[in-house]
C-alpha cells in the first residue's frame, strides 16, 4: 500500500520473475500512480520507459523482484531490486547491443542490448551494482525540477 | 492524416477503438524490436509492427501511441487485445508487409517519428 504523509511517497511492488503474461503491468500501474499524483508528463515518459525496461530484465532473467517508487518534492526515485543470476561485467551490459537474451527474449521483442542504456538515457542518475548469482540492484532517479534536462 | 485514411490506404481491419477512427495521426514509426521503439518513440506515434504479444500494446501506452498497426496480416493475442481495450488504444491489421505499410503511408505524406522535433 502506498504510505504518504505531507512531503513523500514510497510504495513497493512485487516483481515475479519468468511470468511473461504479466511483464510490464508493474510499470503500467507506477505511470498510473504517477499520473494520479500530477507529475509532469514528460517526466512521467521518462520514468515509465526506464521502469518499463527495468521490469523487463526483471521478468526475462532474475527468479523475484521488487520495485520501490518513491516521490519527493525534488526527485522521484525507482528502486529495483532482485533474486537472479546477476550481471558478470555491469560495464560491459550497459554497451548498446550488449545482450545475454535468449530466443524466447527476443521473441518478446526485447533483449537487443537496448535496455539498460534506455534506462540510463531516460534517468538523471544511475547507478547499477550486482552480485554474480545473488542478484542486481539499479537505481533510477529522475529530478522533478528539471523537465528538460536531458 | 486520420486513422480512419490510414485505414483505407492499407486496406486495414479494426480490431479494436471503432469510435476512434477521426482521431488525426501526425507520424509513424516502425520495429518489431519493443526496445527501440521505447528508445525512438514519441507520444502520438503511430506505431507499426509485426510482433504481436501484450508486449507491444503495453510498449505502446507506456510511450503514449496514438494507436498500432500489426503488419503482414498479423494480430495482437487475446491479451494484447484485451490491454488495448482497457488503454483506449486503436489496433489496425494490414496484410501489407512492414515495408510497404511504411512506403504507403510515407508517400501519402505521413512523416516518419525522425522527422518530427
Amino acid at each position: 500500500m502506498a504510505q504518504s504523509d505531507e512531503s513523500s511517497l514510497s510504495q513497493n511492488f512485487e516483481i515475479d520473475g519468468r511470468d511473461f503474461s504479466k511483464a510490464g503491468s508493474i510499470s503500467t500501474k507506477v505511470k498510473e500512480l504517477l499520473q494520479e499524483v500530477g507529475i509532469d508528463s514528460s517526466i512521467i515518459r521518462r520514468a515509465a520507459i526506464a521502469a518499463y525496461e527495468a521490469e523487463m530484465n526483471i521478468v526475462m532473467y532474475a527468479d523475484r523482484g521488487e520495485m520501490e517508487l518513491n516521490i519527493t518534492p525534488e526527485k522521484l526515485r525507482i528502486r529495483l531490486e532482485d533474486e537472479g543470476p546477476g550481471i558478470e561485467d555491469t560495464e560491459k551490459a550497459m554497451q548498446e547491443g550488449f545482450s545475454t537474451a535468449t530466443d524466447e527474449m527476443r521473441e518478446m521483442g526485447f533483449g537487443a542490448g537496448m535496455g539498460l542504456p534506455n534506462i540510463k538515457k531516460n534517468a538523471d542518475e544511475f547507478r547499477i551494482s550486482s552480485t554474480k548469482g545473488k542478484g542486481t540492484t539499479v537505481d533510477i532517479v529522475i529530478y522533478l525540477n528539471q523537465k528538460e534536462k536531458k | 492524416m486520420t486513422l480512419k485514411e490510414i485505414k483505407e490506404l492499407l486496406k486495414a481491419e479494426i480490431l479494436c477503438g471503432e469510435n476512434r477512427l477521426e482521431e488525426e495521426i501526425e507520424f509513424a514509426g516502425g520495429s518489431d524490436m519493443m526496445s527501440d521503439v521505447l528508445a525512438f518513440g514519441k507520444p502520438g506515434i503511430l506505431l507499426l509492427t509485426g510482433l504481436t504479444n501484450a508486449q507491444s500494446v503495453r510498449t505502446a501506452d507506456i510511450i503514449e501511441a496514438k494507436a498500432i498497426v500489426y503488419v503482414r496480416g498479423k494480430r495482437p493475442d487475446k491479451e494484447g487485445i484485451a490491454l488495448a481495450r482497457e488503454k483506449g488504444i486503436p489496433i489496425l491489421s494490414t496484410h501489407f508487409m512492414m515495408y510497404k505499410t511504411c512506403g504507403l503511408l510515407y508517400k501519402a505524406g505521413l512523416p516518419g517519428v525522425s522527422d518530427i522535433e
